[in-house]
């Protein structure tokens, strides 16, 4: 497979269509933050939303709905942009910042396997794992192996996959087929957000036997 | 390419549908005479709320995308009582929010489209749907500038409609599965019965197509 270091198409349809579950659109819109040509597409993509929803059939509302709504409304004035709370100045990109917070040195890390660190992020999908992870320069992530889908976004440092390198912002989407061994970069400890559908396998034996303790 | 006939799916998708018909595009269904006509209006619609707490431009908006939403609040799985009550959450939150909405960056449609969605998967899944914030400095960070985003406006909001329209019923049925009914690609792939990397193909080559049949226009349209 040849890397694109974008989001694809199929991802940036089913994240705007709202049926990619919350774990996989965590990563999908870390990427968006750093990628005005995904934006663009990612746009593309909702309107066909707008387009939809404008052709539907109408199904009529509750009598009075109108008057509900208004009810509901309460205060006269509705809330202008001037609202809008003041941006944090951050490395992390607004929708992790929600998840973990604005300084990823005060990430609670934990160790995992002989280099590398991890902090777990829960999310209400049920169905995908996803971690931060902290991988010392130089030092490959834990050897592993993934049924379904692999997306990963760097955050800091370079991450290294065979020929390719992944810079800050730029994502990876790996699929089952992908027998791989990301390293991070020489110069400086890598930190990504991972994000996986399927515990990850891993094959180091003294990985695999901590595995249980270290609930991954 | 591994097409199953049109026939084979298109029967699959009346089964699944109902009503025996498809309600996606302009092959069936009649349209808004205009459809750049209607978002332009709505869009003013949105800026008076946002200026001035119309309450007149609030109840036309709200007279087109109500039952609108509540259609699509329906066929996303929820039954009446649920949809009326998320529609009525979600046209609360366009009176809030209306000062956010930028004709620039998505038609009238697409943003009322994308609070209902939200709200949907808040409701339904009990998930959250991370969204980049327009004002995050990490967007300011990514070089070049954001050229104007022409496909998203709201002029070509009916081009977009007429491209879909000409979409195979399969296709159609395809969209409507993942934007009405919340269904992941791999839910897709079993309802139909395919490989999970063909509806992933699939999807591209729509996305591909319509992309491409609206830069034709926008480029025939000077
Ligand atoms: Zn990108």
């Amino acid at each position: 497979m040849t890397a694109s270091h974008h989001v694809s198409d199929e991802l940036l349809l089913a994240y705007e269509a709202g049926s990619l579950a919350e774990g996989w659109s965590l990563a999908v819109a870390t990427h968006l933050s750093f990628c005005p040509d995904c934006r663009a597409r990612a746009r593309q993509a909702a309107a066909l939303g707008g387009a939809l929803l404008a052709t539907l059939d109408a199904v009529p509302l509750a009598d009075h709905a109108f008057e509900a709504v208004l009810a509901r409304i309460g205060a006269p004035a509705p809330a202008s942009n001037g609202a809008a709370v003041r941006p944090v100045a951050s490395a992390v990109p607004a929708p992790l910042r929600d998840y973990v917070g604005a300084d990823l040195n005060a990430v609670r890390w934990k160790r995992i396997g002989t280099a590398g660190y991890q902090a777990l992020i829960p999310t209400g999908d049920g169905q995908t794992s996803v971690r931060l992870l902290r991988i010392p320069a130089g030092q490959p992530v834990p050897e592993h192996g993934h049924r379904g889908l692999e997306l990963t976004v760097v955050l800091r440092g370079m991450l290294v996959d065979g020929q390719e390198r992944f810079g800050v912002g730029e994502i990876e989407e790996a699929n089952d087929e992908l027998e791989h061994q990301p390293c991070a970069g020489a110069e400086e400890d890598c930190i990504c957000l991972a994000v996986t559908d399927a515990p990850l396998r891993f094959k180091s034996r003294l990985v695999r036997l901590v595995q249980p303790f270290l609930g991954i | 390419m591994d097409w199953p006939s049109r026939g084979l799916l298109s029967t699959l998708a009346n089964k699944r549908s109902g009503s025996g018909k498809l309600k996606m595009g302009t092959r069936r269904t009649s349209l808004p005479a205009d459809t750049g006509l209607l978002d332009k209006k709505m869009a003013a619609c949105l800026s008076a709320i946002a200026e001035t707490a119309d309450r007149e431009a609030f109840r036309i908006v709200f007279d087109f995308y109500g039952p609108r939403v509540k259609g699509f609040l329906m066929r996303s799985g929820g039954n009446a009582a649920r949809a009326e009550e998320l529609t009525q959450e979600t046209m609360a939150m366009v009176w809030r929010k209306a000062g956010l909405f930028d004709p620039q960056k998505a038609s009238a449609s697409t943003w009322i489209f994308t609070i209902a969605r939200n709200l949907r998967i808040d409701a339904f899944r009990r998930e959250r749907h991370p969204e980049i914030d327009p004002d995050d400095p990490v967007l300011q960070m990514s070089t070049p500038p954001e050229p104007h985003d022409k496909l998203a406006g709201e002029q070509d909001a009916a081009h977009l409609v007429k491209a879909m329209a000409e979409l195979s019923d399969a296709e159609q049925r395809l969209l409507a599965m993942a934007y009405y009914e919340d269904k992941s690609q791999s839910k897709i792939a079993a309802e139909l019965g395919l490989p999970l990397g063909t509806v992933k193909s699939r999807m591209r080559l729509i996305f591909i197509k319509l992309r491409a049949r609206l830069q034709t226009v926008v480029r025939d349209t000077p």
